[in-house]
């Protein structure tokens, strides 16, 4: 279905990431926010709260992230397409309801603007190190679907995708901007709402008393429906059956949770997402993304330029995680260096793909500032003489 | 009339007649999900019974309303009724409760939910939801104490309450709910028994026919651990002590209304008044301030 036009600012702008991120939300028929200020991503709910009444639904600032993180489900539920948005220390607040969405197959978007940490860190200052959080940061076994973008242009395009694998996974889906991405400056197009493709929300037709709100329909994934349509159900954090009631027992838990896990893992070749460039001769691949691929554009082609055969390998869905993709480029020899601003997350995957197949060097840095070019072309170096 | 009479011609003018046609309460209760899981007189069940009656009452059809529960004995009620219902997480049923009553105005959403999870985990949320005026209704089963998890000492046990972490008595200050719940701007407040069957079910219908945050109060017997560490007897007894301890006493100043272990109970309609709501104040500034590029948002 096309983008409702009320809500998408077609022309060309000058916006920074959590302004573009906001006008995604809105363009992907985000109707409902419900926040709590946290540096550096208010400026997204500023945004929203100033555009919402204008296009038709809710802003709400909650009392703290434990509120914002459930009030949007609470929203989605009754048929919204919801988000939240936060930063690091918001976000270790979100988790239980990050469980809860992912247990309930609750599809909503989660915004994290990442800041330097632990704890209260650099909350003006960018950093990468919420990625592992993203994944596992809930209690228990589930899975999730993140996404980095690399701009302001891509704040808006991956929200619009952001909300529409939602639907399709009936997931919550983490939105990965750093601090850089967040506030940097750039032109930002955005389409006629008629160029924009926006998934609807997959409502069932059967009728009250024949719908089971968490039996899988197509793609492991059960359809939905909301509040009021008659269908009285009931919804529970607890393991269920699929009619939604709790069921306290291995079989239910095996049925549904191992459910939620495989409806990822198993459809992860159709929601992986990256971007090559020039890896078919590179002996090193520079695997990075969000800011630090920015970084490391310049990196590769500064160390192309001195003569080494480098090629890049650019996520934009992290979560999944394309393994496959990684062992190939292992088995081929290629060494692989990870950038990222963090002291080794993603860094740690990619080794586990590689199976020692090649060597994995990390290009780690602690946040605060995004890394020195040189710094990236030094990890290359060394990845080439390691590989060699 | 003793108390076991007192409930019998209760039971009579409430016009039960279990017969060949199905259990009366079957249109409201997911009876697939019966034998539910709370103990023999345990108070919940009369609430679920009092707040299925008050929507009988108010003739609402049960399509238009939702049910929001947290965690812990009363958490459970969400998963009783058959109505679309939530069993959420721990403190954050108003909050979820929030989101979804914005999102469907339309919709009637009641939190039915305990004490530890509606005011010691999720006293934020409480206040603020009150002080927002949303448009909800909460009902708080009181039992003193964090029965699901095997008696703790809570945030309402009185002083001096033997739970299981407060085995020397609980030396703590318990809150005062009508009063907690007046200051930060519940526009109804009522406080009742689990004896109370009729009174309870006309403050759920006045509290639903209220506009905003409304709260309704309702002490219930834990007889398997709070009735049973303090010396209450079991849940009968309970009911005997609240026949014989409680004093109607509406319009009482809510700051009055403590609960002490053994002390008269204060019951009755303590607040009544009218403020906006949360949609109501949003729709009138936004008008106000936007003019004729705001639609009135109805959902």
């Amino acid at each position: 279905m096309k983008a409702d036009p009320k809500g998408v600012l077609t022309g060309s702008h000058y916006l920074d990431g959590d302004h573009a991120c906001c006008e995604g939300a809105l363009a992907a028929g985000c109707r409902f926010v419900s926040g709590y200020p946290i540096t550096p991503s208010t400026e997204v709910v500023e945004r929203f709260s100033s555009r919402v009444p204008v296009v038709g639904g809710v802003f709400i600032q909650m009392e703290d992230e434990l509120a914002s993180s459930i009030a949007l489900q609470g929203a989605v539920w009754a048929g919204k397409k919801a988000m939240t948005v936060t930063s690091g220390p918001g976000f270790s607040l979100m988790m239980e309801h990050i469980g809860l969405a992912a247990m309930t197959e609750c599809p909503c978007v989660f915004v994290n603007v990442q800041r330097g940490g632990p704890s209260t860190g650099l909350p003006t200052q960018p950093a990468q190190a919420d990625m592992m959080q993203a994944r596992w940061g809930s209690h228990g076994d589930y899975e999730i679907i993140a996404m980095s973008p690399s701009s302001p242009q891509e704040c808006f395009d991956f929200m619009i995708d952001a909300f529409n694998i939602a639907e399709k996974y009936r997931v919550p889906v983490m939105f990965m901007m750093d601090e850089c991405v967040g506030h940097m400056i750039e032109r930002v197009t955005i389409p006629e709402a008629d160029d924009i493709e926006v998934t609807e929300r997959n409502y069932t037709s059967l009728p009250p008393g024949e719908y089971l709100p968490f039996k899988p329909v197509e793609n492991m994934v059960p359809e939905m429906c909301k509040v009021g349509d008659g269908h009285r159900i009931h919804v529970t954090g607890l393991t269920h059956d699929e009619r939604g009631y709790p069921a306290m027992n291995h079989m239910a838990q095996e049925e549904q949770v191992g459910r939620i896990v495989r409806k990822i893992r198993e459809q992860a070749d159709d929601i992986v997402r990256y971007e090559e460039f020039e890896v078919d001769d590179a002996e090193v691949v520079v695997l990075s993304y969000g800011i630090t691929h920015r970084v490391a554009v310049e990196a590769v082609q500064k160390a192309r330029a001195g003569g080494l055969k480098v090629g890049m390998l650019r996520l934009i869905v992290v979560w999944p995680f394309p393994e496959k993709r990684i062992a190939q480029l292992a088995e081929q020899g290629k060494a692989l260096v990870v950038a990222e601003l963090n002291y080794g997350q993603v860094f740690f995957e990619v080794d586990r793909c590689a199976r020692g197949k090649a060597p994995v060097v990390l290009a780690g840095h602690g946040g605060g500032t995004v890394h020195e070019t040189d710094f990236i072309v030094s990890k290359i170096e060394e990845a080439a003489r390691v590989g060699k | 009339m003793s108390v076991n009479e007192e409930l019998k011609a209760a039971v009579q003018a409430q016009d039960v007649q279990p017969g060949a046609d199905g259990h009366p309460m079957e249109d409201f209760l997911r009876m697939d999900r019966i034998p539910h899981i709370w103990c023999p007189t345990c108070g919940i069940g009369v609430v679920v019974n009092c707040f299925a009656r008050a929507l009988e009452k108010l003739g609402l059809d049960l399509d238009d309303v939702a049910v929001v529960s947290g965690i812990g004995c009363t958490g459970r009620v969400a998963g009783y009724v058959k109505i679309d219902s939530f069993h959420t997480t721990h403190g954050r049923a108003i909050p979820f409760a929030t989101g979804l009553k914005l999102a469907k105005p339309k919709q009637k959403v009641v939190v039915i939910s305990g004490d530890g999870d509606l005011v010691s985990i999720g006293g934020n949320h409480f206040v603020h939801a009150a002080r927002r005026n949303v448009d909800i209704t909460v009902i708080c089963v009181n039992n003193f104490n964090y029965a699901m998890t095997g008696g703790q000492v809570a945030a309402t046990s009185p002083t001096n309450s033997i739970l299981t972490t407060s085995p020397y008595g609980n030396f703590e200050t318990p809150f005062n709910l009508p009063f907690l719940a007046e200051s930060v701007g519940a526009t109804y407040v009522a406080r009742w028994t689990a004896l109370h069957i009729h009174r309870q079910t006309e403050a759920m219908i006045e509290a639903l026919n209220k506009p905003g945050f409304t709260f309704v109060e309702i002490l219930a017997p834990c007889p398997t651990i709070f009735e049973r560490r303090n010396k209450f007897g079991d849940g009968l007894e309970r009911l005997n002590y609240y026949y014989e301890h409680s004093e109607i006493k509406h319009g009482e100043p809510t700051a009055n209304v403590d609960i002490g272990l053994r002390s008269k109970i204060t019951v009755g309609k303590f607040v009544d008044k009218d403020r906006p709501t949360w949609l109501d104040a949003m729709n009138s500034h936004l008008k106000r301030k936007l003019g004729d590029r705001f639609t009135p948002y109805e959902g």
